[in-house]
This record gives structure tokens, sequence and C-alpha cells, in this order.
């Protein structure tokens, strides 16, 4: 038997090698912590009182159109801060949205936000509205789970905390719905975007 | 240029080196809380995959030399210790990213040498 060994790198392959080993590790390990810091606890503050706001205003709208569509300008409303602030937050930490963490969070996040937007319609055209608060709860629960695995650990038990608010609302009347997306979108957001401020530094 | 001239300025540059940062894990904490303003203990311990025993010895050492700062205080009743980066550390990190990219640059001129050499 034969072993093949690859080339025997030189001693300026070593050194070069060397330090470009280091300075990838250094690379590495500050994106890694970044994802830790990067998640916008203030944004997550605005979001939540815009979401309180909005169910406050939904409650009062007469027919369920109405409804729907201040909840589609909320969420209009959210994807621009949350973007806003995490863009804001990212370039304060140095670190780059479209690689790495960022990258990650962002890609593990969308498909449950575009699953939850399809079942909305479908649900929407099949005259079903009851179900809607639970379909968003869980859907942004699973949704923030799975983006939290590369974030911070505080932000996989907020989508607990979503999933389980998706699970009560099962068993609660319709007309609750209002009470419930407010206290889930606009208090939840609120206290864990309060903590995140105060533990990851904005 | 391979010879005398490349190795004694790569023994200068490596006898230069920070040895307090030049350890992996040390390296790890003061880049770690180099990309975020504070960092618990358990945060660090999960970044970096490594042992409470390691990490808590290398940290003490970075502690001493005044690159970090240790932060203790309690949570309900358990203890709960953040380290942040000073800014003799943060100095620290940034010579030492220097000198690696000085080296790289010596290693890279070095190689285009050889290049030409052989061609």
């Amino acid at each position: 038997m034969r072993i093949e060994y690859g080339p025997i790198p030189s001693r300026t392959e070593n050194s070069q090698n060397q330090a470009s080993e280091h300075l990838r590790f250094i690379r590495d390990v500050m994106e890694r912590s970044a994802s830790f810091t990067a998640v916008p606890g203030w944004g997550m503050v605005a979001v939540g009182i815009t979401a309180a706001l909005a169910s406050w205003i939904a409650s009062m709208q007469a027919t369920s159109d109405g409804i729907l569509i201040v909840w589609f300008i909320e969420a209009v409303v959210a994807v621009t801060i949350a973007v806003w602030t995490l863009r804001r937050k990212a370039r304060k930490c140095g670190v780059s949205l479209t690689s790495g963490p960022g990258r990650k969070y962002i890609l593990t996040l969308a498909p449950s936000m575009v699953a939850g937007l399809l079942f909305t319609v479908a649900l929407w055209q099949a005259g079903n509205q009851d179900l809607l608060a639970t379909l968003w709860l869980l859907f942004y629960g699973a949704g923030t789970i799975t983006g939290g695995t590369s974030s911070v650990r505080i932000i996989p038990i907020l989508g607990i905390c979503f999933m389980v608010m998706g699970i009560i609302s099962l068993f609660l009347p319709p007309a609750w719905m209002h009470l419930l997306l407010a206290l889930s979108f606009g208090g939840l957001h609120i206290g864990f975007g309060l903590y995140i401020a105060r533990r990851y530094g904005g | 240029m391979e010879g005398k001239f490349f190795f004694s300025s790569m023994r200068v540059l490596r006898k230069n080196l920070d040895p307090l940062i030049h350890a992996r894990v040390r390296l790890g904490i003061v880049s770690a809380l180099a990309a975020g303003e504070t960092l618990s203990f358990r945060d660090l311990k999960v970044l970096l995959s490594t042992s409470d025993g390691n990490l808590s010895r290398h940290a003490q050492k970075l502690e001493k030399a005044g690159y970090i700062e240790c932060i203790k205080s309690f949570q309900g009743r358990m203890p709960h210790t953040e380290y942040r980066l000073t800014s003799k550390g943060t100095e620290a990190l940034l010579s030492y990213v220097e000198q690696m990219e000085h080296m790289l640059q010596v290693a890279r001129s070095v190689t285009i040498d050889e290049d030409d050499f052989s061609n």
C-alpha cells in the first residue's frame, strides 16, 4: 500500500498559513460573538409599542377586512423598524448582515414568515379568519425559535413564549384575539426588548 | 529572499508577539469581548467551546494583566460573572492583528520572490 502525501509546505508557506489562520480565528470568534449582541433590543421595544397600538386600532374596526388591513400595515411598519435597527446595531458591532450569523438569522426566520403570509391569504380566501391570530403566533414563534439558534439564548425563549400564546389562543373565543395579540406582539416584544437592550447594549 | 533575512525578520516578529494574547483561548476571549460590550462566563464558555476550569484560568491571566475586567454580581441567589474588554486589552488586540498582518505581508512578498525565481 502506498500512502500519498501532499507537497511539503515551505517555511514561508507555514508562516503565511499560521498568520492567516490566526486572523481567520479572530474574525470567526468576533462574528459569532456579535451574534450575541446584534439583536436590537430598542428596536423590539418599538415594534412592541406599534403592535400594541395596532391591536387597539384593530379592535375598533367594524369589519374583518379592516382588521386585516390594520395588521398588514403594522407588519410593514414592524419589518421596517426591525431592519433599520438591526442594520444600525450590526454596523455599531462591526458585522455584516449579509454574511455570517446575520445572514443565518434572516435565512432561518424568513421561511416561517413567508409560510405564515401564504396561510393568511389562504385562510382569508376560505373565510376562516378566526384562526388567524393562532396562525400568526405559531408561525412567528416557530421562526423566532429557529432564527434564534444563531443568536442570544433569550431569542428562542421569546419564540417559545409566542408558541405558548398560540396554543392558548386555540382554547379561547375569537373575541379574545385583540387582547391576545396585544399581549404577545406588544407585551412580549416590549418585555424581551427591554431585557436585551439592558443586557446586550442597545 | 528565502534565507537569513526572511527568517531573522520572522524571528523578530514572532518574538514581539504578545504571549498573553497568542494563546488560543485567551485570543478567543479578547476577540469575543472586542465584538460585544460584555459577555457572561457562560456565553464565553459556549462561544469558545471550552471547559469551566480552562476558561477561568485563562480569564484570570488576562484580568491580572489588565486586559479584561471582571464584573461579579448576583442574579437572584446565583452568582453571575461578566467580562468586559479594557482599553489596554483593545490596544493589545489591535497591535496583535497588525503584527499578524505584517507577518502575512512579509511571507507573501517572499512567496512572490520565490515564484519569480522559479520562473
